[in-house]
């Protein structure tokens, strides 16, 4: 769905290694949680609680909510208004919220 | 009782920002409480964190908000990010206590004055097809773009109408991104109702720069006028944008579907504390009844920028240094008349802002059809609850407003506490009931305005110590 500019267009900054779903994966220093996983390809975040149906990100500004995701086994943080930092476990599969 | 602060400010966009550093300015102890991870609020976002160093790809205008942090973060105010308040509670004593969760942390915080500065949210677009991974609004795209540098990779369609649209497809184009189709929903007639409030618009700054940003758009962009209907598709994710036009239904298939009809005010806070609301009828929406320096119904809370009616951010800053001002008189740091020569500047930045707003308001001004869904359109995503029910539980069953319908369909008892449904929901029943959307209302909210775990309030520090031990200082983040 995105695509990270090419480097000329972007400051240098730090990787910052996570764990998605027990996979390791590179962010980049400054994300939050949810622009993480959008540069990981995930476009499914969560399913709901009444009918499954799988949801994502949709207003990244804090007052959807459809972006929730388990952080350091935290449930039901909101992805994209938690910054990445070293070591952090993102859980995607944590059952409807 | 004890004090923290004399004021406590909610958000850091150019209201907030401008209103701590004039407060600061005249002596007052303030602290911002900002629930993003650094100062600018959405339409400044990232401005000074950014990992974009092509800042040509935001345009002239995202600048002006570096001066706006600079400044603020010379002032004497404290900047307190990632901290989400969930209450704002008036005390026995007239002062409020405001409960703040930092990273899964919540203390309580004491004020004499509050200013909410809470800005604008996209205003929900009810679309079958709309709660869809894929879809999303314009508006988060171009965070994710400020604060994250990425753009969509992928056949991409934006759609709806306002100049936010526009100006994401611009940037977009700047960043060089392809993009597929812009499907303008405004309706036909719109420019004409428009006309009348162009004397206005012909003064304003945002003549010049919107004429030159849409040619832009139209020269590098598929840009279909006058579209009547919009489906997301897809099983799972979105796979296809379905639209009418001309009474013909046409399919683009896309990766991304990017939806925006303006913003609105973000009145949660506002909302749960009791401040006196009213219908905007040209904005299809409740705002603030505010006085002159941004006073709200109740004593001692104001209410700075799009948070007190959407005006843009160069009125947002202007309306946050007179609120401020209006806050410095309150609490005894400059007599009247000082307050009002200050003013002066600020209020004739306040009318050249407002020029062109009535004319824009009237042209963007959404289609009934994107505002008020019918049949299976969800519109409380939480709950997952379709336009269909709602009718017929206000047309059939007797539901007589928002709140009835909290126990009819739990309609906007989700998890957003209705951020993305309670417009739609008003107007929903206006329409099935034949009255004013005045007359409906909206939801009763109550605190806490976002979610807080048992464990968190649990766990909130008793001692003053103790609260101000998590509190970081300006520049650390």
């Amino acid at each position: 769905m995105f695509r990270r500019l090419p480097d000329a267009d972007l400051v240098a900054a730090a990787t910052v290694s996570i764990v998605i779903d027990g996979r390791p994966f590179a962010a980049r220093a400054g994300d939050t949680v949810a622009a993480a996983l959008l540069a990981a390809g995930r476009a499914t975040f969560r399913t709901t609680p009444l009918s499954g149906a799988p949801r994502g990100p949709y207003c990244l500004m804090g007052t959807c909510f459809d972006c929730l995701v388990t952080i350091d086994d935290a449930a039901g943080r909101q992805a994209c208004l938690v910054a990445v930092a070293p070591g952090m476990r993102i859980d995607t599969r944590g059952g409807a919220r | 009782m004890t004090l923290d602060y004399d004021v406590a400010i909610v958000g850091a966009g150019p209201a907030g920002l401008v209103a701590a550093t004039v407060c600061a300015g005249h002596g007052l102890a303030t602290v911002v409480f900002d629930e993003q991870p650094a100062p600018g609020g959405q339409v400044y976002r990232g401005v000074t964190t950014s990992p974009v160093s092509r800042t040509a790809i935001f345009g002239d205008d995202y600048a002006k908000g570096a001066a706006l942090v600079g400044a603020f973060e010379r002032s004497a105010a404290t900047y307190v990010p990632g901290a989400t308040v969930w209450a704002v509670a008036s005390r026995a004593d007239g002062a409020f206590d405001l409960g703040v969760s930092i990273a899964g942390h919540s203390r309580a915080t004491a004020a004499r004055a509050v200013i909410l500065a809470t800005g604008a949210q996209e205003r929900p677009f009810p679309i079958p097809g709309w709660t869809l991974p894929g879809v999303m609004t314009a508006g988060a795209a171009q965070a994710l773009l400020k604060m994250s540098g990425q753009v969509p990779s992928g056949p991409t369609v934006l759609a709806g109408c306002g100049p936010l649209l526009w100006l994401v497809a611009w940037q977009f184009l700047r960043a060089g991104v392809v993009i597929d189709a812009l499907l303008d929903t405004t309706p036909r007639g719109r420019l004409a109702q428009a006309m009348p409030h162009a004397a206005g618009f012909v003064l304003s700054d945002y003549l010049a720069r919107g004429l030159a940003l849409v040619r832009d758009v139209r020269r590098d962009v598929r840009v279909v006028e006058y579209v009547t209907a919009l489906a997301a598709a897809g099983e799972g994710r979105l796979r296809d944008v379905h639209y009418t036009v001309d009474g013909t239904a046409k399919t683009l298939p896309a990766d991304l579907l990017l939806l925006h009809q303006g913003v609105v005010p973000n009145l949660n806070l506002a909302r749960a504390a009791g401040c006196a609301l009213q219908w905007n009828d040209r904005q299809a929406c409740f705002e603030p009844v505010v006085d002159l320096w941004g006073g709200s119904s109740l004593p001692d809370l104001y209410l700075a920028g799009d948070g007190g009616g959407v005006a843009g951010s160069d009125a947002a800053a202007a309306r946050g240094a007179l609120v401020a001002l209006g806050v410095a008189n309150a609490l005894g740091c400059i007599d009247g008349p000082a307050r009002d020569r200050a003013a002066v500047a600020h209020r004739a930045d306040l009318a050249r802002a407002l020029r062109g707003r009535a004319f824009f308001d009237t042209l963007y001004r959404p289609a009934d059809a994107f505002r008020i869904p019918r049949d299976d359109t969800i519109v409380c995503r939480c709950e997952e609850v379709t336009a269909r029910e709602i009718v017929a539980a206000v047309g059939e069953e007797g539901c007589a407003g928002p709140n009835q319908l909290k126990a009819f369909l739990r309609c906007g008892m989700g998890l957003c506490q209705g951020r993305h449904c309670g417009l739609t929901v008003t107007e929903l029943i206006a329409d099935v009931r034949g009255v004013a959307p005045a007359d409906v209302g909206y939801y009763r909210l109550r605190f806490p305005a976002k979610p807080v775990t048992l464990g968190e309030l649990a766990s909130m520090p008793t001692s003053r110590e103790a609260q101000r031990a998590v509190v970081r200082v300006k520049g650390t983040h």
